[in-house]
């Protein structure tokens, strides 16, 4: 028997895009408009642990909350090798902090069936919380370790795990089911191929919407959620610019007495002729 | 009319392959450039990936697409390196002789191998005498024993050094009224006689290798003829206007990517009179210039690539994207070096190199005066 594992994945936004990220002042939530969305590069390494996991009888679901395009992320971990997907999409699930997140992915796993080991990234690339591993596993009442390096399945029913925190390795022996938070030390994710490509769209895609889960509407979305951000505001970049009067002499011998006042060492010696190499 | 879009799984498909592109090659371009070497160690993982056989079908070990969905590959490659991408485009040129012209036992025989990158496939045509003088090869088959002796120097060939399944048309006698009758064979690379020649030093599609391949009294059996005698000019020509021309557009529309590309990221870096390049008019006109001549040049080949697909006789169509693609990535590199001011002639910055790679491109398939003459031709006599 192989295992049944599933895979927490989180579109979003590209890090490449991140200059054009703007933060809504209201709501202060991440405008993702014109944003392209990958999938979140700690779940790719949550995703490959579960493959090489998976055995030629187990099975890997990955599972999201998220809008309606992840279906387009989803299909990407269906062309990396997962064999199925379930997205949970639905206005009540919109502006969830990681606790209504949590709760609402608990729900979905739930439902989804039985599974031996959850995988997910350490955090995501634009929360970075590190907060839904630890919570989900909580809601779920299973064991979970975070910062995974390496996994070795020990038995039918356990698992070696290696974890790492700053400096220190730490080995354990743990028992399914469990959830696993991944780092990014311990796999290399492969590279999808056109084949794979081709088969994601033959894989079953699941959409779920509010109606379809177990769950209680007041922990969902923004009202499920006891976290919400304060005062958010954009760090000051501007220069501040000093004029220097007087000839060019004046000006050199005022510049050099400002950058030693602020510390920087100046070594006097050969003055250089102005003008430059252009071509 | 439908208006030009991709489809979902092409999208996710050229995804696919720029994930493949950013992590092998996107760091390396430079280098397989200044040191004029082929990453032939890529092949292996190029197959695992679909891309050595992405317009063979699943039975013969390929991924199953279609010319689309090469040329995206080949798009992407060469967005970064043309000179990986013009080595691989060549493999697909032996293996689609195979694959159009073979029997059921040759395909099964070196398909799989070509598809899973395990063999690097090639084409050799062209000969000292020219390669647009078509039928004036020199080289020649001779029926001795039962086995083919073919002779002769084939030259500008890609993959020259690399090939380990090599695809020749040689002159094999005269029809009745002596016209030179010209047939295929494959060869495997490591045949007693074959072997590669004088490696050229080129300006551009550096990291291929091109040179001579030399056929020293190679004995093959019959049945690695392809098709009958006096078929090579066909399978050579049809390869080559269908496949070869399809492939440099791909690679040259890659190359204005990267000229677009590298022009707003240098444009919107560098700061001249206290703002951003990119806000003086006239650099936004040369911006404006690589943009619409990079579009029309994904048009005019993915038209092409996409009636190739649907089995409609393409071979003007891809002179026209061969010549309009070839000469804009030149026109392109120039204008983005121009917008580049001093630091467009420094080799830190990629676009020289895709400056020598589009002048390269334009004589690779035939030069552009072919294609005009192709284009001319056809459109004098109405097609």
């Amino acid at each position: 028997m192989g295992l049944s594992i599933a895979v927490c994945l989180k579109p979003v936004p590209d890090p490449a895009h991140y200059d054009k990220i703007k933060i809504d002042p209201v709501k202060k939530t991440v405008v993702r408009e014109g944003i392209p969305t990958i999938l979140n590069p700690c779940d790719k390494h949550a995703l490959e642990a579960a493959l090489q996991l998976r055995g030629p009888e187990g099975t890997v679901t990955v599972i999201s909350m998220a809008p309606p395009n992840a279906e387009e992320t989803l299909r990407e971990a269906l062309a990396m090798g997962a064999d199925a997907a379930v997205l949970l999409t639905d206005r009540a699930f919109a502006g969830a902090d990681t606790w209504a997140t949590s709760y609402t992915l608990a729900a979905g796993l739930k439902k989804a069936g039985h599974f031996d080991v959850i995988f997910t990234g350490t955090e995501s690339a634009d929360g970075a919380t590190t907060q839904v591993p630890a919570q989900l596993a909580e809601w779920l009442g299973w064991p979970h370790l975070w910062n995974a390096v390496a996994i070795e399945q020990t038995g039918e029913t356990q698992l070696k795990v290696k974890t790492k925190a700053e400096s220190e390795w730490s080995d354990y022996q743990v028992s399914l089911p469990c959830l696993l938070a991944m780092s990014r030390e311990s796999n290399k994710p492969r590279l999808t191929s056109l084949m794979g490509v081709m088969k994601a769209k033959k894989k079953p895609l699941t959409v779920w919407c509010r109606p379809d889960l177990d769950v209680d509407d007041a922990a969902l979305g923004m009202q499920g959620s006891p976290t919400q951000p304060g005062a958010i505001f954009e760090p000051e970049m501007g220069r501040k610019g000093t004029l220097l009067g007087g000839d060019a002499d004046e000006i050199a011998v005022q510049l050099i007495g400002k950058l030693r006042s602020a510390g920087i060492a100046i070594e006097t010696g050969d003055v250089c002729a102005p003008g430059g190499g252009g071509i | 009319m439908q208006f030009f879009q991709f489809t979902e799984e092409q999208d996710m498909l050229r995804k696919a392959v720029r994930e493949f592109v950013e992590a092998e090659v996107a760091s390396k371009a430079k280098e397989w450039d200044e040191n004029d070497v082929c990453p032939v160690e890529l092949w292996p993982m190029m197959g695992e990936l679909g891309l050595c056989g992405v317009f063979v079908p699943e039975e013969y070990g390929g991924a199953g697409l279609g010319h689309t969905e090469r040329a995206i590959v080949l798009e992407e490659i060469s967005r970064h390196s043309a000179g990986l991408g013009i080595a691989l485009m060549t493999h697909h040129l032996g293996t689609a002789a195979i694959l159009y012209y073979g029997t059921e036992e040759q395909k099964k025989k070196y398909l799989p191998d070509l598809c899973s990158g395990k063999k690097v496939g090639g084409l050799s045509v062209t000969e000292p005498s020219g390669g647009s003088d078509f039928m004036g090869q020199k080289s020649t088959g001779e029926l001795k024993d039962g086995s083919w002796v073919l002779n002769g120097r084939k030259c500008f060939i890609t993959n020259s050094h690399i090939a380990d399944v090599d695809v020749w048309t040689v002159i094999t006698g005269q029809d009745e009224k002596g016209r030179p009758v010209m047939t295929a064979f494959i060869i495997d690379g490591d045949a007693e006689g074959h072997a590669p020649g004088r490696k050229e030093h080129k300006l551009g599609l550096r990291g291929s290798v091109t040179g001579d391949v030399v056929c020293n009294n190679v004995k093959v059996a019959p049945s690695q003829m392809l098709q009958k005698e006096g078929a090579g000019a066909k399978i050579a020509m049809t390869t080559i206007q269908e496949v070869g021309r399809a492939g440099m557009s791909a690679i040259c529309v890659g190359i204005l990517r990267g000229c677009v590309e590298e022009a707003v990221k240098f444009s919107s870096e560098r700061i001249l009179y206290g703002k951003p390049l990119n806000k003086i008019q006239a650099i936004q006109m040369m911006i404006a210039e690589n943009r619409v001549e990079y579009e029309a040049a994904k048009l005019l080949t993915y038209r092409a690539t996409g009636m190739k697909d649907a089995g409609l006789p393409c071979a003007t169509e891809f002179a026209i994207a061969k010549y309009y693609s070839t000469e804009a990535s030149v026109r392109c590199a120039k204008r983005t070096m121009d917008s580049m001011g001093g630091y467009g002639i420094v080799n830190e910055y990629p676009v020289g190199r895709f400056l020598r790679d589009g002048l390269a491109s334009i004589p690779s398939g035939g030069t552009s005066q072919v294609q005009l003459l192709i284009t001319a031709g056809a459109t004098i006599s109405g097609k």
